[in-house]
C-alpha cells in the first residue's frame, strides 16, 4: 500500500491538544464548565456561551452510527489503494459527532447499517495515533 | 406582485459557449469575453459598470486587479467567495449596493479551467488549504467530495425512506432539458461522455457507484467554462435592450457541522424563508427551479428546504418526471441541462442565474410557456459538512 493516511500535526494550535493525547489512546474533547455545551472539533471558546471555561474529559470510546457512504472512486495517492473504504460520522456516547472510518468489516457496502453500535480502535503511528471505529463486540 | 419591490433586475447575461478550451484560454481571459458579451447583451459598455462582483477564485485581489485588467473605476467591490454559491450572494449583495445608490451597473464575472487543468472537482479527494482545526481533525479520513454528499443521501434514506430510484428522478430530469440545449450536448460530447442520451431511472441506477450511495450519472461533469451577469438599477433598466428579469428576493446562509445537525437539512432551509419572504412569493408559484445539482441529493434536500414539499417528502414528489420543463405538477428544473449534463467548472452559481433569466425572457431551449417566476438557489462548499446557499427570487417583467 502506497504511502500513508494524511496525518494531523500535533502544532495546530486548536486541535494539538486532542492528538498529543492520542499518544496514550486517549479520545479527548471538550466540555463547557457553565453551560455544558460539548464543543467539537476542540477550539478554545464555547460557541454555547460567551465566557465559559472549557475542560478537557475523556471519552470511554462507544457510539452510534449517524451516516456513512463507501468511497470506491479516490486519486489521492493512499486512499485509492484503500477502496473500498466507510467514511462516517459517529455519534459518541459523550455528545459529539466525529468524522471518522469504520474499519474491521469484510463489505462495509453491506455490512453497515445507520444506527448500529460502534467502538473504538486506534490505528498506531509514529508520534500519534487515529481514531477508527469497528463494530461494537 | 404589485407589493414587490423592483429596484434592480438581471439585463445582461452571457454564458461561455465551450465546456473544453483545451488549455488555450485563462479564466481571466474567459471572464473577460463574457463580460463583454453581457454588457452587449445588455446594450451597455465597459464605462458603465460602477460595481465589481467577484469570487476571488485563484486571484489574489481580484477586486483591485479587475478594476485595473479591464480599466474601470467602481464605486463598490465586493469579492464574496463562498463556493459555488458566490454569485447568488453577489446579486443579493448589488441589490442592497443599488437600492443604497452606491453603485447602478453591477457586472459578475466568472471563468475556471477546471476541465483543462484536471482538477478533481466532482469525483476527487479534498482540496488542500491552509491547515485549521477543522482540517486537521477530519483530513486523515479519506473523505471525497462525492462521499461527502454521499453521507446527506444515505442520512435521508434512513430517516425517510428515500430510494435511489427517486433520487435519479433529478438526473434524468435534467439529462432531459440537456438533451435540448446544443451548447449542452456539445459539452457532454467534448467531455467524452458515452451514450449521450435522454437517460432513465435504470441507466442512472445502473452507473457505476461512485460512493454509496451514488452513482456516476447522480455526479456533475467537470468543464472549462465561464459566465458573466449584469445586474442594473431601475433607471438603468428603461435604457438596456432586452426584456429586465427583477431581482425581488434574497437570502444568504451557512451550516456547518455540529454535534446534533440533522445532515438531511441545508442551509437553504433558512436563505430560503428570508428570500421567499421578502418576494411575497410562495414554492408552489415557481416556475423555474435552478437548484445547484452538483449531485442528485443536493437538489433533492433543497427542494425539501424551499419548500417545494415538505421535508423528508422530497422522494416521493419528485417521482414521475414532474420536473420536466413540459410537465405539470412542479417546476421546471435546471432547464439548461445542470450541472449534471451542461457545465460544471467547479463554481455553477453564475449558470442558475443565467438560465433562470433566460427562462423568464422566454430565451430558454427548454421555454415553460409564460414563466413568471423563478428561484436561482446556490449551494457553496460541502453539503454533507460546511457549506453556503444563496437563494434569489426573480420576477419576468
Ligand atoms: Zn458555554
Amino acid at each position: 500500500m502506497a504511502g500513508s493516511r494524511p496525518l494531523p500535526t500535533l502544532d495546530e494550535p486548536d486541535s494539538g491538544e486532542f492528538w498529543r493525547a492520542t499518544t496514550t489512546k486517549e479520545l479527548k474533547f471538550q466540555r463547557c464548565d457553565s453551560c455544558a455545551t460539548t464543543i467539537w472539533y476542540p477550539r478554545p471558546h464555547c460557541t454555547g456561551c460567551l465566557d465559559g471555561t472549557l475542560a478537557w474529559h475523556s471519552s470511554n470510546g462507544f457510539g452510534t452510527l449517524y451516516s456513512y457512504s463507501v468511497v470506491r472512486q479516490s486519486y489521492h495517492p493512499f486512499f485509492r489503494n484503500l477502496v473500498p473504504y466507510a467514511v462516517a460520522y459517529v455519534d459518541v456516547d459523550e455528545g459529539f459527532r466525529i468524522l471518522t472510518n469504520v474499519v474491521g468489516i469484510e463489505d462495509p457496502s453491506t455490512e453497515l447499517k445507520i444506527g448500529q453500535r460502534l467502538q473504538l480502535v486506534w490505528e498506531e503511528h509514529e508520534g500519534l495515533n487515529i481514531p477508527l471505529f469497528e463494530p461494537a463486540g | 406582485m404589485s407589493s414587490q419591490k423592483r429596484d434592480a433586475a438581471i439585463v445582461g447575461i452571457y454564458e461561455y459557449p465551450d465546456r473544453d478550451v483545451d488549455g488555450e484560454l485563462s479564466p481571466l481571459q474567459i471572464k473577460t469575453v463574457c463580460a463583454r458579451n453581457a454588457l452587449a447583451d445588455a446594450g451597455l459598455s465597459w464605462s458603465d459598470v460602477d460595481g465589481i462582483y467577484d469570487a476571488s477564485e485563484g486571484l489574489a485581489m481580484s477586486g483591485l486587479f479587475l478594476a485595473e485588467y479591464w480599466g474601470l473605476a467602481p464605486t463598490v467591490i465586493d469579492t464574496t467567495g463562498v463556493g459555488g454559491s458566490s454569485y447568488e450572494f453577489h446579486v443579493a449583495h448589488a441589490l442592497s449596493a443599488i437600492r443604497e445608490g452606491r453603485c447602478k451597473v453591477a457586472l459578475l464575472t466568472y471563468g475556471s479551467t477546471a476541465h483543462s487543468n484536471r482538477m478533481a472537482i466532482g469525483v476527487g479527494g479534498r482540496g488542500m488549504g491552509g491547515i485549521n482545526a477543522a482540517d486537521n481533525m477530519e483530513s486523515f479520513v479519506g473523505q471525497t467530495l462525492v462521499s461527502n454528499y454521499a453521507m446527506v443521501a444515505h442520512r435521508h434514506m434512513h430517516q425517510y425512506g428515500t430510494t435511489s430510484e427517486q433520487l435519479a428522478e433529478i438526473s434524468t430530469a435534467t439529462r432531459y432539458h440537456a438533451m435540448r440545449n446544443p451548447d449542452a450536448v456539445r459539452a457532454m460530447e467534448d467531455l467524452e461522455f458515452i451514450d449521450i442520451r435522454e437517460t432513465t431511472i435504470d441507466d442512472v441506477v445502473n452507473s457505476r457507484m461512485i460512493a454509496d450511495p451514488l452513482h456516476l450519472l447522480e455526479c456533475c461533469m467537470i468543464s472549462d467554462g465561464g459566465g458573466a451577469v449584469v445586474i442594473a438599477s431601475s433607471d438603468v433598466v428603461r435604457n438596456t435592450k432586452k426584456s429586465p428579469v427583477w431581482v425581488i428576493g434574497a437570502g444568504e446562509a451557512t451550516k456547518y457541522p455540529t454535534n446534533t445537525g440533522d445532515l438531511t437539512v441545508s442551509a437553504g432551509a433558512q436563505s430560503g424563508p428570508v428570500a421567499f419572504g421578502e418576494a411575497g412569493v410562495t414554492a408552489a408559484e415557481i416556475d423555474v427551479a435552478m437548484i445547484y445539482d452538483s449531485f442528485s441529493i443536493t437538489v433533492l434536500t433543497i427542494l425539501e428546504d424551499l419548500g417545494f414539499c415538505a421535508k423528508g417528502e422530497g422522494g416521493v414528489w419528485v417521482t414521475g418526471g414532474k420536473l420536466r420543463f413540459d410537465q405539470a405538477g412542479g417546476p421546471a428544473l435546471n432547464t439548461d441541462g445542470g450541472g449534471l449534463s451542461s457545465n460544471h467548472p467547479g463554481m455553477r452559481g453564475i449558470f442558475l442565474l443565467i438560465e433562470a433569466a433566460r427562462q423568464l425572457r422566454g430565451e430558454s431551449m427548454a421555454q415553460v410557456v409564460n414563466a413568471q417566476l423563478a428561484v436561482a438557489h446556490g449551494n457553496g462548499g460541502m453539503l454533507g459538512s460546511r457549506h453556503t446557499a444563496g437563494t434569489i427570487i426573480l420576477g419576468a417583467d
